[in-house]
């Protein structure tokens, strides 16, 4: 984001507001004079959430209720959120989901439902939101993607798919409206200790919530393009790429 | 990613006892699990921070509580800050300093629940002036493993608030609570620290002291002879002088091994004792310093409690009553020093007679101390045993919070309302303690 004038208070627009990432983000931004417009399908969470910020400090809280599957419904909440904010600096699409990646491999319609949610209804959004920046001149798009979209593998390739689509999606984009002074921020976490992964074994590589939120304000200050949060997972994922085809199509990841 | 194949252990903080665990983290209020079956148990916990097994339940689920981490509502002119169970000390800390309000009772680590504090019935160096936790608890909000919500205050479900402050979150899951926090214009504390050799300077020290805020006492359970009971007493203030209420950004020192279990000795925590004592040259020092030095110095290093090794520490902390004077303490102290097990964690202090509205709440008047122990098998059990005989015999209490191995016999003699207490007590909840304790599921 450019230099501001700290008075003023930042529009910030969150897409998914009561995923663990996003709160931990939201939490450092509320400290920093922002005004949210918060959007979530679960209302008693929602207000959990706005609670939360509103306590700490934020200028304001708006919240709005809708499941953003529904894609038809996302033009109407975007205006009224650039409405009710007067401005949009800063939107994070932090909604998504794990799936089931065993129902997916032989229902289709498991898969589907990961890449609408995943990816469909992350298109929309973007699209609307990449038009309003570009003609704002102005403002980050700040999208939860994945290192899970940088290869498929056998044990969740559909989300993986869903996250790579995704990151192909950004780098147009970016290279679309980057000129207009937009920037568009691809965010890869690794493993994050959040209820998507409550139910696996918690390793030396699972990093917090705070941590990734950490991660996601230092590259939007900096401006970066694509981030991995932690940063150690670069080497990870540069190291996971290197894996000739032939030996990674043996292998159990 | 596959599923969870082997179950993860949970530690309490003195790794002992260890049970493996079901596991079962609370991400929003609402997630509170349908009781599966009838004969399958759960128990909220939240930091793991108690020694022993009261918060640990085996054969059972422990609901983890830390994700319950969100602020409700805070009101700078009243001080009144409501937040979920799961949201530490620690993090209140944060909040609430800049903002110019602190703790209105802390204990001597901030990585607890504020679920865990009321559970506990919590208590810290101001106790001979503002009594526990739960005085300074204004409501929160019960669940029942029936589906009720139950919001309790003095004055509202009166009955449940008592049952579930210091009732060791056996009466269901705490999801939020409300708690009153003392204004402050500084970080700082203005502290003297005063050496003193036997029991009864210490008790004149907290008596000449008892219009300081904060209070407590370091004694040297190891030495004998001339210097039995020397220790140093501390004595501090909020700082009434305005002074900044941002921060300081100090790097914590977290103990990166298992130390193996030879390391605490006799020698050496007679060794450490002697420095500790001579850190002081005169007989008093005062000034000022921030306040996590002053309460939480054991903090900085995080997860100390790996200096015991893997199997772990006992800890022990009684209160005797004034009424039998320095005698009772003097036996316990007796029976520390002629053991040799005694830790350089020793703290004494002298309780006040606010009176906690949880009916099984543990601080009650008169002088507490507390130590850990190396786990050195029955040596260590047969010395927490005679330590249990002489606060039963002079009439006094241990705290369950820190207990590990106190037989049901002690614990009935020392809370006899726990019967009246187990009508409370939700069908679906237990812990190890309490079956330990009472022989109930």
């Amino acid at each position: 984001m450019a230099k501001r004038d700290p008075q003023v208070p930042i529009g910030v627009v969150i897409l998914g507001a009561t995923s663990s990432i996003a709160i931990a983000t939201m939490r450092r931004l509320a400290a920093q004079n922002a005004h949210f417009m918060l959007v979530a399908r679960n209302s008693d969470r929602l207000t959990a959430v706005a609670q939360d910020l509103h306590t700490r400090g934020a200028f304001a809280v708006d919240t709005w209720v809708m499941d953003l599957d529904d894609t038809a419904a996302h033009a109407e909440m975007l205006a009224a959120a650039a409405q009710r904010l007067g401005r949009i600096d800063l939107a994070l699409i932090s909604h998504g989901v794990l799936g089931d990646q065993h129902a997916a491999e032989t229902d289709f319609q498991f898969a589907a439902a990961i890449l609408h949610t995943n990816f469909i209804s992350t298109v929309s959004l973007l699209t609307w939101l990449g038009n309003y920046f570009q003609a704002q001149r102005a403002g980050t798009l700040a999208v939860v993607s994945s290192v899970a979209g940088d290869r498929g593998r056998k044990s969740n390739y559909v989300y993986g798919a869903s996250k790579g689509a995704l990151n192909v999606f950004l780098d147009g984009l970016r290279n679309r409206i980057d000129r207009d002074g937009v920037q568009v921020l691809t965010i890869k976490p690794g493993f994050v200790a959040t209820p998507m992964t409550a139910h696996v074994p918690h390793n030396a590589l699972f990093a917090s919530p705070d941590r990734v939120a950490r991660g996601i304000l230092k590259a939007i200050e900096r401006g970066r393009d694509v981030a991995y949060v932690p940063g150690f997972w670069l080497f990870i994922m540069l190291l996971i790429r290197a894996i000739p085809g032939r030996v990674f199509k043996k292998m159990n990841l | 990613m596959s599923p969870r194949q082997d179950q993860p252990q949970f530690e309490s903080w003195g790794r002992y006892p260890k049970y493996p665990a079901e596991l079962h983290p609370l991400f929003w209020k609402e997630d509170f699990p349908a009781a599966n079956a009838p004969e399958s148990k759960m128990l909220a916990v939240g930091m793991g921070r108690s020694y022993g097994d009261v918060c640990l339940l085996q054969h059972g689920t422990l609901l983890q509580t830390p994700n319950l981490d969100r602020l409700i509502s805070f009101d700078s002119q009243t001080g009144r800050l409501r937040c979920e169970a799961g949201v530490t000390l620690a993090q209140i800390l944060d909040f609430a300093v800049p903002r110019g309000w602190f703790l209105p009772v802390t204990p001597g680590t901030k990585y607890v629940t504020i679920g865990g504090a009321i559970a506990n019935d919590i208590h810290g160096k101001n106790h001979h002036v503002a009594g526990t936790f739960g005085l300074h608890t204004l409501c929160f909000e019960l669940v029942r493993s029936d589906g009720t919500h139950v919001v309790c205050s003095p004055t509202d479900n009166q009955e449940w608030y008592a049952a579930t402050i210091g009732g060791l979150g056996l009466t269901g899951l705490i999801t939020w609570a409300e708690v009153q926090m003392r204004p402050i214009v500084s970080r700082s504390i203005r502290y003297r620290s005063t050496k003193f050799v036997g029991l009864d300077e210490f008790l004149a020290l907290s008596h000449a002291s008892a219009h300081q805020e904060y209070s407590v006492a370091w004694i040297d359970c190891v030495a004998q002879g001339r210097n039995f009971a020397r220790g140093l007493f501390l004595a501090g203030e909020h700082d009434e002088n305005p002074g900044p209420l941002t921060p300081l950004d100090k790097p914590r020192v977290v103990m990166p091994f298992d130390m193996p279990a030879f390391a605490l000795n006799r020698t050496s925590v007679g060794a450490f004792n002697t420095l500790y004592y001579h850190k002081q040259i005169g007989k008093r020092r005062s000034g000022l310093t921030d306040y996590e030095p002053f309460f939480y110095p054991l903090d900085r290093i995080l997860k100390w409690n790996r200096l015991y090794g893997t199997q772990g520490l006992l800890q022990f902390q009684c209160v005797l009553p004034f009424d039998s004077g320095s005698l009772g303490m003097t036996e316990v102290l007796k029976a520390i020093t002629a053991s040799g097990l005694g830790s350089f964690l020793a703290v004494i202090k002298v309780f006040g007679d606010a009176v906690s509205p949880g009916i099984m709440s543990f601080p009650v008047p008169g002088v507490t101390l507390a130590l850990d122990f190396p786990i050195r098998r029955e040596v260590s059990f047969a010395l927490l045993d005679r330590l249990a005989d002489i606060t039963a015999e002079f009439g006094g209490r241990m705290y369950p919070a820190k207990d590990a191995c106190m037989r049901a016999t002690h614990f009935q003699q020392f809370y006899p309302q726990w019967q009246q207490f187990s009508a409370y007590v939700d069908p679906s909840f237990s812990s190890s303690f309490w079956q330990r304790v009472t022989g109930l599921g």
